[in-house]
């Protein structure tokens, strides 16, 4: 039986549970903590939280956020935005992160991923990879949600990103990314088929026929869902009820 | 009900944030340690891990942790390994090199066969909510699984899993792709679990409290 994880994609800003189009124009939504409980409570089977503008402004301001989560939350979390070190890592994970996400970072220093997967392990390791799709063909790697380019091709990045010691990776196509019009399946695809971890799609999926697609096109290991979910467009029984038709494990809650 | 002495070994190796924050969440007001004393006189005992078994094998060795637990152990009173901590019960582990265990099991901690398990879509680390079963009937009796449903889901994050050598020490089993994988094993008052009850929601936490009102 497959299984894939229906993932909640929390974009946080000052505390703010954000949304945006295609990683620009984000506007608030509400308490990250209160969204990330009705989520849990409603069957997500993991929670990935970013700090959109942690990069940015060299910070990493999640703690206390992820802290009150993982006191009322008893699913996975992934924690992702401005981790530049080892000791962030521990800092987060202390406070109940399961998982880091590592993006701008690790396009800099691609060590970084080594070094934390040594001390915590694969399985504590995630490579975000912030893609767009280029004029020329293939896709390129981006950071802080598209605005720069990191000059690196999205599937040579992904595979050195497993050798490097990543347990999973997060793949977000900025061309589709708050569009609700379907994910970029032809990136997942490939990256999916390349690497032997898990491959987590993220950007677009706006309709229960988008994650059919993803389940019957790619190996995707997890669909995130973001707006569809913030803007009530699709609750998360819809996505079991597809699941369950796709004949996929839905957890019982 | 006392449940001031359940201990959650401290060895300095990972997240212990969320089994701590599960326990209070269940009422049980748990003490994290590595105090070997409070370890050795513990009422139950809860090993967490996480990352690579190797390191976590020395890690309890350097800290002593291995004696007390090994004291703990022989009093018959409930131990519960979580993860690593389940791993860390059997004789070896051949993550990265083969590491010796603390050896309450026969056999080994081996990586996940994904040729043999010829399924397409399975990758590795296998991550996600999975569904265990009793290998034989009754099992389970007298076990914190006796509150499972049969309609169950944990969350497994883990790219080795557990092969005892004596199949009765088999207490649940996971379909992992078209194989299946041992995902709890039990002998007397030793338990180990390879999900994550901290993180499997109202299922896990249930099983917690079963472990600690057993």
């Amino acid at each position: 039986m497959r299984n894939l994880r229906l993932i909640a994609r929390l974009d946080v800003k000052m505390n703010w549970l954000i949304k945006g189009v295609q990683m620009e124009g984000w506007r608030k939504v509400g308490d990250p903590a209160t969204y990330a409980k009705f989520y849990a409570e409603n069957g997500a089977d993991e929670l990935l939280f970013i700090d959109v503008v942690a990069s940015l402004y060299d910070r990493n301001n999640l703690k206390e956020m992820v802290e009150k989560v993982a006191s009322q939350v008893f699913i996975p979390m992934t924690v992702g935005g401005g981790i530049r070190s080892v000791a962030d890592v521990t800092n987060l994970l202390a406070c109940g992160a399961d998982k880091v996400a590592l993006n701008t970072a690790a396009t800099r220093d691609p060590s970084l991923i080594t070094a934390i997967s040594d001390r915590f392990g694969a399985q504590a390791t995630v490579v975000s990879i912030e893609a767009i799709r280029g004029d020329s063909g293939g896709w390129q790697v981006m950071t802080d949600n598209g605005r720069n380019h990191t000059g690196r091709d999205v599937l040579q990045w992904a595979r050195e990103a497993e050798d490097r010691g990543a347990g999973e990776i997060v793949l977000t196509t900025i061309h589709t990314e708050g569009l609700g019009g379907g994910y970029d399946l032809e990136i997942i695809e490939k990256v999916a088929d390349l690497v032997a971890i898990p491959v987590v799609a993220c950007g677009g999926l706006g309709t229960t026929a988008h994650l059919s697609e993803l389940l019957q096109k790619t190996r995707a290991s997890g669909a995130a869902i973001a707006q569809a979910l913030h803007w009530e467009k699709l609750q998360l029984s819809d996505l079991r009820s597809t699941l369950s038709n796709e004949n996929c494990f839905v957890r019982p809650i | 009900m006392n449940t001031k002495r359940c201990v959650v070994v401290d060895y300095k190796i990972g997240n212990v944030f969320s089994v701590m924050q599960a326990l209070k969440h269940i009422g049980v007001n748990a003490e994290l340690t590595g105090d070997l004393d409070l370890i050795c006189n513990a009422e139950r005992l809860i090993l967490p891990g996480v990352g690579a078994f190797g390191r976590a094998a020395d890690q309890l060795r350097a800290l002593g942790i291995d004696e007390a637990i090994s004291d703990f152990i022989t009093s018959d009173r409930p131990f519960l390994g979580i993860c690593v901590g389940m791993q860390l019960l059997m004789e070896k582990g051949l993550e990265f090199g083969e590491h010796k265990g603390l050896g309450y099991f026969n056999g080994t901690v081996e990586k996940i066969d994904l040729q043999n398990n010829n399924c397409q879509s399975l990758q590795v680390p296998v991550i996600g909510w999975n569904k265990v079963f009793e290998p034989v009937e009754s099992r389970w009796e007298g076990t914190p699984f006796a509150s499972v449903d049969s309609d169950n889901a944990f969350y497994f994050v883990h790219s080795f899993s557990v092969r005892p050598e004596n199949e009765n020490e088999i207490c649940a089993l996971a379909r992992v792709g078209n194989g299946e994988v041992v995902s709890a094993i039990k002998r007397d008052n030793i338990l180990g679990v390879q999900f994550h009850p901290e993180r499997s929601s109202v299922g896990g936490l249930n099983f917690l409290k079963h472990f600690v009102e057993q």
